[in-house]
């Protein structure tokens, strides 16, 4: 999903700075706020990130024919929101600009926006939907996390049919670059999903407590009072 | 519990092994750089480069090793430090 340096002309790199840019303050804004609230969630954000970087340094074959990277971001936004998950997306694409020419500075905003806003976004969405919906837990992190991972790739392909698009019009274009990015993507998203669900059950066995505090889960009896609240 | 682990780790792997079987003579390059030079077929210029560069491909892959292992340290360092805390209760 990188959209590598110098391939975003005047105006839209500066659009997708100014967008994301709002979107990390307020990251940063909320960061601040569950550190100093729950001090214990530290090594929790640390592992975030940790998922990120380990995911996104990973370049793996799809049935395409060519290779993709996950994003990493979707179990990030499920546990502390999709704020705090674009400023770890936003680390991860920097070091990745800067030391291994992939992605860009003057496209940092617009990869952020794709992999730190939309993926996170979608996956939250998806998983207070299922949530709602009473599906397992680890249905919801799959459909989640995937379907987040997918929608980074998918908010590529538009950002980038928006500025080229092909003698059809934008859609054509969108296509065309869907084609390459999404459809590389859809066994990277699903392998992503899996991940996320072995890390999150660790998570729900040792951290149960902290993630129901951060009203991630709720225990089975803190379900009760939930519900009786309701 | 248990089987649920097994079947995933079994569609992992299988979803990694599957390229190699279904495209075994294609050239595995990265999207990104698909997609890049879809962009430039259409004369397009970049109007910046990377400030700067991995010199080589080894340069490159070695750093890419490093931000993967500084994820993996920081995972393992936490699920180990977690498993030891509730195995000493």
């Amino acid at each position: 999903m990188h959209i590598m340096e110098g391939f975003l002309p005047h105006p839209w790199w500066e659009i997708w700075w100014m967008v994301s840019m709002v979107i990390v303050a307020y990251g940063v804004y909320r960061l601040s706020k569950v550190t100093t609230k729950l001090p214990e969630a530290k090594p929790l954000l640390a592992l975030m990130g940790a998922f990120i970087f380990v995911l996104s340094a990973l370049k793996l074959p799809s049935v395409t024919g060519s290779c993709s990277h996950p994003t990493g971001s979707g179990l990030a936004a499920v546990i502390f929101g999709p704020a705090i998950a674009s400023v770890l997306s936003m680390i991860a694409l920097l070091f990745q600009a800067l030391l291994l020419a992939h992605g860009g500075l003057t496209t940092l905003g617009a990869n952020t926006f794709s992999m730190g806003i939309v993926g996170p976004v979608v996956a939250y969405l998806i998983w207070v939907t299922c949530r709602k919906a009473r599906l397992p837990t680890s249905a919801g992190i799959f459909l989640a996390v995937s379907l987040g991972d997918l929608f980074t790739y998918v908010t590529t392909s538009a950002q980038l049919a928006l500025v080229f698009p092909t003698a059809a019009g934008f859609f054509d274009a969108f296509l065309k670059f869907g084609a390459i990015f999404a459809i590389t993507q859809i066994p990277l998203a699903i392998g992503e999903g899996i991940l996320a669900i072995f890390l999150f059950d660790f998570l729900a066995k040792y951290k149960g407590q902290l993630l129901s505090t951060m009203k991630v889960i709720s225990l089975p009896i803190t379900a009760h009072e939930q519900e009786g609240k309701e | 519990m248990k089987t649920k682990y097994i079947i995933l780790i079994v569609v992992m792997i299988a979803l990694f092994i599957a390229p190699f079987v279904i495209s075994p003579s294609a050239n595995y390059s990265g999207a990104d750089s698909a997609v890049e030079e879809l962009i430039t077929n259409q004369g397009y210029e970049p109007w910046f480069s990377p400030i700067w560069e991995p010199p080589s491909g080894e340069i490159e892959s070695l750093l890419f090793a490093l931000q993967a292992s500084i994820g993996a340290i920081i995972i393992g360092y936490f699920v180990g430090f977690e498993k030891g805390k509730r195995a000493k209760k």
